[in-house]
């Protein structure tokens, strides 16, 4: 892998008195999509702020793309692009021309800054409205605005603070393609949120948060497996006129590990894929199996689970 | 900085606050000339020296000075360009974005602040202009050379003035962070200095001396002196004698005692300072406007630094 892009240690931070981020020791290799994910008040956005060096650590050290952000906060912010979590525009210009503040902001020759604009704005989906005053805009194209301001500076590294809040299924879509373009690009891309399934899906690595607290990291395969001993499944089945004692029969099935729920639509923990055995009882049973759902362990009980220990 | 300051004053010229600013200030100039035409010939029968600086400072029967608008219309004006500056960056989500960018924090605020000064001093010259200009025509008699250079300190203490209100406002919009707060807080302190100020000046001063129809000369002056230094607190007051002072070069004195015992003894009209002792006339009064200015924006400035990031 590429080289440390972000590197702290024993990253400390208190709010009167009340500690937002407690001895975080974080490492993030260029090119990764590294998740933050933790419930609100969880410390990541603080922990962003700091690495942006628009706050400053109680104690402990932080590096950025190999500067200290708070001894040289222009450096890094030139490097580092920053999506807040309640973003905002000035909403009587337009798109364009909130794009060229940022431009001006940066300091980029003036000359490139129209075909940047343009080319940005069409990668962000937002070539129709380029012309068009933010406060016409809706929050999901606004958040993509918002990405389009970042890519504007070239940035190296990238914070999103939960880009997908309060933004319907489809505008979800649209984010989440963006960001894997973005990291497709070479930009190390680090997505904050509380929404696991979005995590999960374009994440390579994710850290888990808690209280100020890093207490699970890794790529999201190596958590599932650290959480669900042997990999397990669970299989939700619906039955119609279950025959009594067809709940013991199902778990005289080998590898079938726990059986709970009312006996017409139990929820099976399994070590393995037994949908077909488990069919095979319900029917030679005289029942009739209506429905059949497998779900693979997947972060929701690896989150639920962290959040049980804490 | 640049950057900040190039579209803050785009934003100024676009928004619909400053088309409301300048036609108030561009009426308020019209009206000052219509009352100078109006009562200007009773005065030229009286005296014709400093005849062009009578445009600004004649009152009429009913209308007020063009004076008394300046000091009513630039508080407002600084106020009302200020009073969002930081708030609605805040408000709108904007600040944090702002501040992730590689600017000086700094930067946001030095240049929003240039940019209302720069606003409210093409609004005083073009107002100013206005007034000469109509006065050129409808007198006839033009600006001596001293006239011109008394209206230029006079518009440069205005300017002063307004960056006063303007630091307050930016202030205020930092410590609040609803927009309303900070309007109000600012326009309050406003009122209660151009108001009250001078009635509770004079209160007190009743109350230390208390005067009646039997008060010794020296009584009423003591009085005059205690009202007059207790006004001083304010900025309104510093500023309208700053202005006096220099537009009615008559002002022989800012202190009202005296003033008070040359108007009884000399009778109205006194021989006029010329322009190097009307200067240091307003001396301390420019220096003590300045330093409010100075104090306000470095308040705002260590308070807009220090502040964190989520409490912005």
């Amino acid at each position: 892998m590429g080289q440390i892009v972000v590197e702290t240690s024993d990253l400390s931070k208190n709010y009167n008195g009340l500690t937002a981020v407690n001895k975080l020791n974080l490492r993030i290799e260029e090119g990764e999509v590294y998740g933050f994910l933790g419930p609100n008040g969880a410390g990541k956005t603080t922990t962003i702020l700091m690495l942006l060096g628009l706050t400053e650590p109680t104690s402990g050290t932080v590096q950025v793309c190999g500067h200290i952000p708070q001894r040289e906060p222009i450096k890094v912010k030139s490097l580092v692009g920053y999506l807040p979590e309640k973003v905002g525009f000035y909403e009587d210009l337009t798109a364009a021309q909130n794009l060229k503040y940022t431009a001006a902001l940066n300091g980029l020759p003036r000359g490139e800054v129209e075909d940047k604009i343009a080319t940005i704005l069409a990668m962000v989906g937002l070539s129709q409205v380029a012309d068009h005053q933010v406060n016409t805009f809706s929050r999901g194209m606004k958040q993509r605005l918002g990405i389009a301001d970042i890519l504007i500076k070239e940035p190296k590294l990238a914070f999103l603070d939960e880009p997908t809040v309060g933004i319907d299924p489809k505008g979800i879509d649209d984010i989440l393609n963006i960001i894997t373009s973005m990291s497709r690009k070479g930009i190390t891309v680090i997505f904050c949120s509380h929404q696991l399934p979005q995590v999960q899906k374009v994440c390579t690595r994710v850290g888990i948060f808690a209280k100020g607290k890093l207490i699970a990291e890794g790529p999201v395969r190596i958590l599932k497996q650290q959480t669900s001993q042997e990999g397990q499944y669970r299989i939700e089945i619906q039955i119609a006129d279950p025959v009594s004692g067809l709940t013991d029969m199902i778990k005289d099935i080998k590898g079938v590990i726990d059986i709970s729920g009312p006996p017409n639509s139990p929820l099976i923990i399994c070590s393995a894929d037994l949908r077909s055995q488990i069919a095979k009882t319900i029917v030679d049973s005289g029942s009739s199996l209506i429905g059949m759902k497998i779900e693979e362990y997947n972060l929701e009980e690896i989150y639920k689970k962290y959040f049980r220990e804490e | 900085m640049y950057a900040v300051f190039y579209k803050e004053l785009a934003d100024h010229f676009n928004s619909k606050r400053f088309t409301i600013l300048f036609a108030l200030a561009s009426l308020a100039a019209i009206l000052a000339i219509y009352v100078a035409t109006q009562s200007i010939r009773g005065e030229v029968s009286a005296s014709t020296e400093f005849i062009f600086l009578k445009i600004f400072t004649i009152s009429g029967e009913a209308l007020p000075s063009f004076l008394f608008f300046m000091s009513l219309f630039i508080p407002i004006i600084s106020i009302s360009l200020g009073f969002d500056s930081i708030s609605s960056e805040y408000s709108s989500g904007n600040l944090s974005r702002l501040l992730s960018q590689p600017i000086h924090r700094d930067a946001v605020i030095n240049g929003k602040f240039l940019s209302g000064l720069t606003i409210l001093s093409i609004i005083i010259v073009s107002v100013v202009a206005i007034v000469v200009g109509l006065g050129l025509r409808t007198i006839g008699v033009p600006p001596t050379s001293e006239e011109v250079l008394r209206l230029i300190v006079f518009v440069l203490i205005s300017i002063i003035y307004g960056a006063f209100w303007m630091a307050l406002a930016v202030l205020f919009s930092i410590l609040f962070k609803k927009a309303s707060t900070s309007m109000l807080s600012t326009i309050g302190l406003w009122i209660f200095f151009f108001f009250f100020m001078s009635m509770i000046a004079s209160a007190i001063a009743d109350a230390q001396i208390p005067l009646d129809s039997n008060s010794t000369l020296a009584m009423i002056t003591q009085n005059a002196e205690i009202s007059g230094t207790i006004g001083r607190i304010s900025p309104c007051n510093l500023y309208g004698e700053a202005i006096t002072a220099l537009l009615v070069p008559q002002t022989a004195s800012l202190n009202s005692a005296i003033m008070l015992i040359s108007t009884l003894i000399e009778g109205r009209m006194l021989t006029p300072l010329p322009f190097s002792q009307s200067l240091l006339l307003v001396w301390p009064q420019l220096t003590s406007i300045i330093a409010l200015a100075a104090i306000c924006f470095a308040i705002s400035y260590i308070k807009f630094m220090k502040q964190e990031i989520r409490s912005i």
